[in-house]
């Protein structure tokens, strides 16, 4: 890698980070509704992988899904106005902080219906095998997601059809308040990929470099057409399950624990230790962050409310 | 113009569609080697080889969303449910996946696919296998829902689902199989969304659709042996629904009866009446009528079954009490 790209790892996993930091203010302040689920803790997961993957892969994630939306490279402007249900969000604020994509950037959507859209990923793999692209799709869900029957029925169908598709849980240790251990028959989730005949990798997900490399070992496997592969990216998140979340389940000193080995923590000293940047550089990374943030929440803030005719467009492809 | 069956009218609508569009692939249980359980896809395996007729494990959500993501990339699955009682366990693609992921990402994505799914009572299956769910699927904007009952709207609605770019759940019935009737020569498609009359009449209003058309034509025509002629409109499509020729014929006839195989709570009954009673409430000369099943699971014995289910009879009598 060039050193401008390590450096963009680091603008990605800032980026993200302020921007949810300022998101969840907004959110107190009553100027984004419904649910939030902040990534915080966990940038190094979506920043590696979207590192590792080629444009014609497809990403497709779960609910938790601003940070991979900044990783593709969609606007801190777009994200906001999202967040803030403006006409100039990414999914024209009708889909809110849980469904961002963009179709051009081969970003499949954040996902809400805990792990429905593994068998949809399926599908998006199907899509390339069926027409000889090379393209993979990437799915990532949360440790939640692999006790439910979706998770099953997607990865079977995978590994019976060789679909080129990197499957990528990302174990957080809790499904909303319940701990792995409480929810799942084993607690090392990649042994459910065993069980399916899927090659798979236990990642420590805190450590960026680390996931883009495992991330490529396994798309080089998938695209030579050996079939799915499976990545159990261990990681935390630092905040709640979402903004409503009284993290009655875990202990402060836990949390505390976790954050002393934050991703971005962790990243910043080793290319501080490999000479990639100095610190005047990363502080400047930070500066140009905070400026870029405090810009989108007025572009959203200032964009206008979806028009009233919005209400009824899109429902249908063909008019009805 | 030929007579074929509902059945033989289907496969050829799904065997055309293939010929004419690389893009289009039939994926489910049984479909391939078996040659599909119903036989709608014999010889499909043979012509157009396992990429394009993909026998699937038994696992409906997998087989749903495996359709709604290939559609997304731009191919046009038709999935195949081996009957519509399976369609709950795959519900959350059916409802909550298939028709929201256009509108919730603000128009990014299409999804151009089919899921076909057989249904019906009245064959001692028991009560998990015998239903006629079709009201729940028709409540869910941003799906269509296509329920013909002829072999000709069978055929032209099958084609006009697989080109269409939404997806379209389209419901067959069992025992409508074997039903006959004429179908045009060559390459035709019938729109989604427009009800027909089936057979004019000036008597009764009666509305139905799928098995219960079938048993509203053989009602007509022991009717007209009386010398009631009732007036026939067939729904085709459940949504979006096409009330201008119920409407229409309402006005002339100013009574009407609807028919429909499934449960009359919360049904289509329910719904064609209660708009009657909002669009056309000054043409009402009679108490709107509904036939439909009895509010009980169908049980396996077959008188008890048949009990159940709405008769020709109950759509016979319903139409001369509201005359």
């Amino acid at each position: 890698m060039k050193k401008e790209e390590y450096l963009d790892l680091y603008r990605q996993m800032v980026l993200i980070r302020r921007l949810e930091e300022r998101a969840a203010e907004l959110y107190q302040q009553g100027k984004i509704g419904g649910f939030l689920h902040l990534y915080i803790g966990q940038e190094a997961v979506s920043t590696g992988l979207v590192a590792a993957r080629k444009p014609q892969d497809r990403m497709i994630t779960a609910y938790r899904d601003h940070g991979l939306a900044i990783n593709v490279g969609l606007t801190a402007k777009q994200v906001m106005a999202e967040l803030l249900g403006k006409a100039t969000g990414m999914s024209k604020g009708k889909g809110g902080s849980m469904h961002m994509a963009d179709v051009e950037k081969n970003f499949w959507g954040g996902h809400a219906i805990v792990g429905a859209h593994l068998p949809i990923a399926a599908g998006l793999a199907l899509g390339d095998q069926y027409t000889g692209s090379d393209g993979i799709t990437v799915c990532m869900f949360g440790d939640g997601a692999t006790n439910i029957g979706f998770f099953h029925e997607g990865v079977n169908l995978s590994k019976v059809w060789n679909l080129p598709v990197l499957w990528v849980c990302e174990n957080n240790q809790y499904g909303m308040g319940t701990a792995v251990s409480r929810a799942s028959a084993v607690s090392e989730i990649r042994q459910k990929a065993e069980g399916y005949g899927i090659p798979n990798e236990r990642v420590e997900g805190m450590d960026v470099l680390e996931v883009k490399k495992a991330a490529e070992k396994a798309l080089k496997f998938i695209r030579e057409g050996n079939g799915p592969y499976f990545l159990e990216i261990m990681t935390y998140r630092f905040r709640g399950h979402s903004m409503g979340d009284p993290e009655r389940y875990r202990e402060s000193d836990e949390v505390k624990r976790w954050q002393e080995n934050d991703p971005i923590g962790i990243y910043h000293k080793w290319l501080m230790d490999n000479k990639k940047a100095d610190e005047e550089q990363l502080d400047q990374i930070v500066s140009q962050v905070e400026q870029e943030i405090e810009e989108a929440v007025e572009f959203a803030e200032n964009s206008p409310e979806p028009a009233p005719e919005e209400l009824f467009t899109d429902v249908y492809v063909e008019e009805v | 113009m030929a007579a074929i069956t509902v059945r033989q009218a289907i496969s050829d609508a799904l065997r055309e569609e293939m010929e004419r569009d690389e893009n289009v692939f039939i994926l489910g249980e049984e479909v391939g080697v078996w040659g599909g359980t119903y036989a709608v896809t014999r010889g499909f395996y043979d012509q157009f080889g396992e990429k394009r007729v993909r026998d699937t494990p038994i696992a409906e959500a997998a087989i749903i969303g495996a359709a709604i993501g290939a559609a997304m990339t731009g191919l046009r699955p038709i999935a195949e449910l081996m009957t519509i009682n399976f369609a709950f366990s795959a519900m959350d693609h059916i409802v909550n996946q298939a028709p929201k992921l256009r509108y919730m990402f603000g128009g990014q994505f299409k999804v151009p696919m089919v899921i076909r799914a057989v249904g019906g009572g009245g064959r001692q299956l028991g009560a998990t296998h015998s239903q006629t769910p079709d009201a729940i699927f028709a409540h869910f904007p941003g799906l269509k829902v296509v329920a013909p009952g002829t072999p000709e709207d069978a055929k032209g609605l099958l084609k006009a689902a697989i080109r269409s770019d939404d997806p379209v759940l389209f419901i067959e019935h069992a025992t409508l199989y074997q039903w006959r009737g004429e179908v045009p020569e060559g390459d035709y498609t019938i729109p989604i969304g427009k009800s027909k009359v089936q057979r004019p009449g000036d008597a009764v209003t009666v509305v139905s659709y799928s098995k219960g058309l079938q048993m509203t034509m053989e009602a007509a025509d022991r009717l007209a042996k009386e010398g009631i002629n009732i007036e026939v409109v067939d729904l085709r499509t459940l949504r979006p629904l096409d009330m201008e020729p119920v409407i229409d014929s309402f006005k002339k006839t100013n009574r009407a009866v609807i028919v429909e195989e499934g449960w009359r709570s919360y049904g289509v009954g329910a719904e064609v009446a209660a708009r009657l009673y909002e669009d056309a409430f000054d043409y009402i000369d009679a108490p709107i009528k509904r036939v439909a099943q009895k509010e009980v699971p169908l049980p396996y014995n077959r008188t008890l079954e048949q009990m159940a289910m709405p008769q020709v009879e109950d759509i016979i009598k319903a139409v001369k009490e509201v005359l």
